[in-house]
């Protein structure tokens, strides 16, 4: 790539991190002392009416102590490095600590632990330049100028790095960049959408998903209204995160010791078609984030949904310990009332791909993009919101055009009892969940209960 | 903090930037949380750096650091000006401002009680005691309390000569009570849901609130909604409670009136918005009672969105949205309203933290008060559903279809208030909506509310806006789409 620019800022070096951790924790007198240290450089390049009218840069760093005083713990955070700001974060969160009753579930710090090594880090995604997002985003805004089009989107590239240590001798570190590309090609009375998020930024192909989202404005023109009602529905992967997102907390043995996981009093019992199979593995090759949880602990796969029945839950120590399970890796940084979730879903696919599932389709809609999606009832999991930028009916076969967006009112459990074909699983980026691998889906009966205008 | 302004105006000018402002900022923040009669969140945090947001080759850049020595700040001015340069590769025309007055001045909202000097055990301990109050209703799974303090020091300069230094206090607080039963969970929430109610305010809001003296009530009322009834389905009247037509506002009013949205710079992820810049002054909006504004100045209140000057130095204002139903103003800033021909910015420019360039955000997106007694309008009303405080939200991306569902309802029959009614959801498009509304309650029931959560932007920004609302009465709404099957 060429660089006519710096990239984001110079990135902080895990020794430098590992240097502040070091401090912090020659200063604490605490009886406890847990810190986490984090860099990130993220640059943004937005763009709309084919021009760029939002151009970020910005490097953070932040020092997160934890300290533990007489079987109480709180948390302080500061981005200031000098050893006074150091010292005033220790004797924060040691005074809002000792400020509290006592916490009759807190554990003692974990020890030294062995993690797995991923590799997520690619120098390449951590060199991109202003200026060579700036090249790939003029370059879609002049296809879309050229379609009599208008393209709207960002290209994002930065890195992340953290360290964890504590005064029981633990210590892990982990790096990873991260780089997304996000188009919304609009026309008169049409549009479409394409995205793309990973670390490796020479995965991401800015034309072609400008070239995907420009032909589903095309074909979308001149929407026709149609009677909301119960379809058959083609959902591609990014549709299918964004509903099965709202899953995540649900699978957390602190949901369901609280009675507000949709799985309380369903656990062991076949819930889901005998295609669904679900698990949470960090490690998995389209997978990102750290191999470690808020304590330190090491993540591990946890098979979450074998063929239809959910068989476990993921636990923090401290509910692994109430629910008489073993910890699984998956706790939030401590101290927090939500206890741990899943964060690396990965579905198991199929074999069908998305043409497929047109061609055997009488009739039914296929889906783009869902937006503004919210949750109606906790426990039958309803799910409401709104199709986005290309919504089509299918008629014997084929995609006979764009329709009008639809509202819908639908309980994803039931979702994902009623599907028919899945595809192979990919990692999908949404926007309103984070990201997971997952297939597209056809799915019927799905319930679109009310239309819009557009 | 003005030595670091300078040093980051003065580099990019050097850069050859036509135009710089930065703003420095101190964010201090204290939360804690409760759950079932233990402490949650126990944190602190702080957070100081510096954005500078800069017009060079016609081309906006922006960068932002936490590394604050003069080195620091002035590699990330030069970024700035960089990043705005590889902007100018697509740009089709030279960014063009309203022009705006230079400032110098100093702010502060006014507070009686500084949250962050309030032993962090009294409020624990008020937590604490809501929490037990909520317990002692039988039935109740979990019952959870939340605090939150915001401290946030800044100060705006500009290379046009503004010199701006503002702090904000904010608290908020609210508790939850929720109750599993059969295959249902219901939740109540006080005094409003997702956080409670958030002012810029001291922790006199706090204290004002009354946590604990409503917590059995709404714990009460969280283990009744099991046997209560089911809410129908069909097409009728709806009364809203204020603190729900104060989201309904913030959804089906103030991001329509984004006029960033309006112009097409946030189709890609928030959306675009169905009042297209023809409709201004021409679109009837709601009915004539129906009057909003957007005030950014603190005789509106203390609201989330008030302050003396937006964060592109532009001083506070109140903006005629709606009057007498009529559209009559978007929320807008100098680059905006200079697209649309304007010749002054809305003054709603605001960033969350100083790693963030500044956007369009609601400021105080009020209904005025109108004229009825509450007891006046219920009594005046033979069949409809009252509906309280906000379970789920979600409309288009356009800003026409919505669908809110609220925690709880009553029936209201023949003047009276009735049998309570669970799963209350009502839907429509917004200005068939806002057309149908035939009363307003009063100043006396009108409570400026606080919404701390209004995500938008890429990267996302999180903002605090306000919503002055009174309970108003909606005509010929359809009711119960949410459960239908």
């Amino acid at each position: 790539m060429t660089k006519k620019t710096k990239s984001a800022a110079t990135s902080v070096s895990l020794a430098e991190l590992r240097r502040i951790a070091e401090r912090v924790l020659k200063i604490s007198d605490a009886d406890e002392t847990e810190v986490d240290v984090g860099a990130e450089t993220d640059a943004l390049t937005r763009f709309a009416n084919n021009t760029i009218h939002q151009h970020v840069a910005e490097q953070t760093l932040g020092i997160s102590v934890r300290a533990v005083v007489d079987g109480r713990t709180a948390r302080a955070t500061t981005n200031k490095t000098d050893d006074e700001s150091l010292r005033q974060a220790v004797v924060s969160a040691v005074s809002l600590a000792r400020n509290q009753p006592k916490n009759p579930d807190l554990l003692p710090m974990l020890r030294a632990q062995k993690y797995q090594r991923v590799s997520r880090f690619y120098p390449k995604t951590a060199a991109t330049s202003a200026y060579d997002r700036a090249k790939a985003v003029t370059r879609v805004c002049k296809m879309a100028e050229k379609s009599n089009q208008t393209a709207a989107g960002i290209f994002s590239s930065g890195e992340a790095a953290t360290v964890m240590a504590n005064s029981r001798g633990l210590f892990a570190q982990y790096q990873q960049t991260k780089s997304e590309f996000s188009i919304t090609i609009l026309e008169t009375n049409s549009s479409g959408w394409a995205k793309s998020n990973s670390p490796d930024i020479s995965t991401i192909d800015p034309d072609e998903l400008a070239d995907a989202a420009s032909r589903k404005a095309d074909q979308s023109r001149e929407p026709k209204e149609i009677k909301p009602g119960h379809y058959t529905t083609i959902l591609p992967p990014a549709a299918v995160l964004d509903l099965v997102g709202f899953l995540f907390y649900d699978f957390a043995g602190t949901a369901v010791l609280d009675k507000r996981s949709c799985w309380t009093g369903r656990l062991g019992k076949r819930i889901l078609g005998d295609n669904i199979t679900i698990w949470d593995d960090v490690y998995h090759s389209l997978q990102t984030g750290q191999p470690y949880d808020g304590e330190g602990m090491p993540r591990q796969k946890v098979l979450l949904v074998d063929r239809g029945t959910v068989n476990n839950l993921v636990y923090s120590r401290a509910t692994a310990k109430k629910m008489k399970a073993k910890a699984t890796g998956h706790g939030f940084l401590l101290p927090n009332e939500y206890g741990e979730a899943p964060m690396n879903l990965v579905f198991a696919g199929g074999d069908k791909s998305i043409d497929e599932m047109i061609r055997t389709t009488e009739r039914g809609i296929m889906v783009t993009r869902l937006w503004y999606i919210r949750e109606v009832d906790p426990y039958e999991k309803i799910l409401t919101g709104m199709t986005r930028d290309g919504t089509f009916l299918i008629e014997n076969g084929k995609i006979a055009g764009g329709i009008r967006n639809f509202r819908f009112n639908q309980s994803v459990v039931e979702m994902l009892s009623n599907v028919e074909m899945l595809s192979p699983s990919v990692r999908a980026a949404g926007e309103e969940s984070f990201e997971m691998v997952v297939p597209a889906m056809k799915v019927r009966d799905f319930n679109f209960s009310e239309v819009t205008k557009f | 903090m003005q030595d670091w302004a300078n040093w980051a105006i003065e580099t990019a000018k050097r850069r050859g930037a036509s135009y710089a402002d930065v703003r420095v900022m101190d964010v201090r923040h204290r939360d804690i949380s409760t759950k079932n009669s233990e402490v949650g969140t126990l944190a602190e945090s702080e957070s100081l750096g510096l954005g500078i947001r800069v017009i060079a080759s016609g081309a906006w850049g922006f960068a932002s650091t936490d590394r604050l020595t003069r080195e620091g700040i002035q590699a990330c001015a030069a970024e700035a000006v960089s990043i705005a340069k590889a902007s100018a590769l697509a740009k089709r025309e030279n960014v063009a401002l309203v022009p705006e007055k230079s400032y110098v001045d100093t702010w502060q909202n006014p507070f009686v009680k500084d949250p962050f000097r309030i032993p962090v055990e009294r409020q624990i301990e008020v937590l604490l005691d809501a929490n037990k109050e909520m317990r002692r209703v039988k039935g109740i799974t979990v019952a959870e309390g939340s605090m939150s303090f915001r401290r946030i020091e800044q100060l705006f300069v500009s290379s046009s000569g503004s010199s701006i230094h503002q702090i904000k206090m904010q608290s908020g607080a609210g508790i939850v009570a929720t109750s599993f039963a059969g295959s249902e969970i219901q939740k109540r929430s006080y005094p409003n849901s997702f956080g409670g109610q958030h002012m810029l305010q001291g922790y006199e809001l706090i204290e004002s609130l009354d946590l604990v003296g409503n917590a059995q009530r709404i714990a009460e009322e969280c283990v009744a909604l099991h046997s209560a009834a089911q809410c129908p389905e069909g097409q009728g009247t709806i009364i809203l409670g204020s603190s729900q037509l104060g989201l309904q506002i913030h959804e089906s009013i103030g991001h329509p009136i984004e006029l960033d949205r309006v112009l097409g710079m946030e189709a890609n992820f928030a959306g675009m918005s169905f009042l297209t810049t023809e409709k201004l002054r021409h679109l009837k909006y709601g009915s004539d009672i129906v009057n909003v504004v957007a005030d950014a100045r603190l005789e509106h209140g203390p609201g989330l969105g008030t302050f003396a000057y937006d964060d592109e130095g532009v001083p506070a204002k109140c903006t005629p949205i709606i009057t007498n139903g009529l559209f009559t103003g978007y929320l807008s800033s100098r680059e905006t309203a200079s697209a649309i021909g304007e010749n002054q910015s809305g003054g709603t420019m605001r960033c969350e933290s100083w790693n963030r360039l500044p956007m369009i955000r609601m400021t105080n997106i009020s209904i005025n008060p109108g004229t009825w007694r509450y007891d006046d309008l219920i009594s005046d009303t033979d069949d409809a559903i009252l509906m309280e405080t906000n379970r789920s939200w979600s409309i288009d991306d356009k800003r026409y279809h919505f669908q809110f569902s609220t925690e709880i309802g009553w029936e209201v029959k023949d003047g009276k208030i009735g049998r309570m009614i669970k799963n209350p959801s009502y839907s429509g498009i917004t200005t068939e909506f806002w057309n149908s509304c035939d009363a307003i309650c009063s100043r006396d029931y009108w409570t400026l509310w606080g919404t701390p959560n209004c995500g938008k932007g890429q990267p996302q920004q999180v903002m605090g806006t306000g919503h002055g609302a009174a309970p108003a009465r909606f005509r010929n709404i359809k009711i119960g789409v949410a459960f239908a099957k």
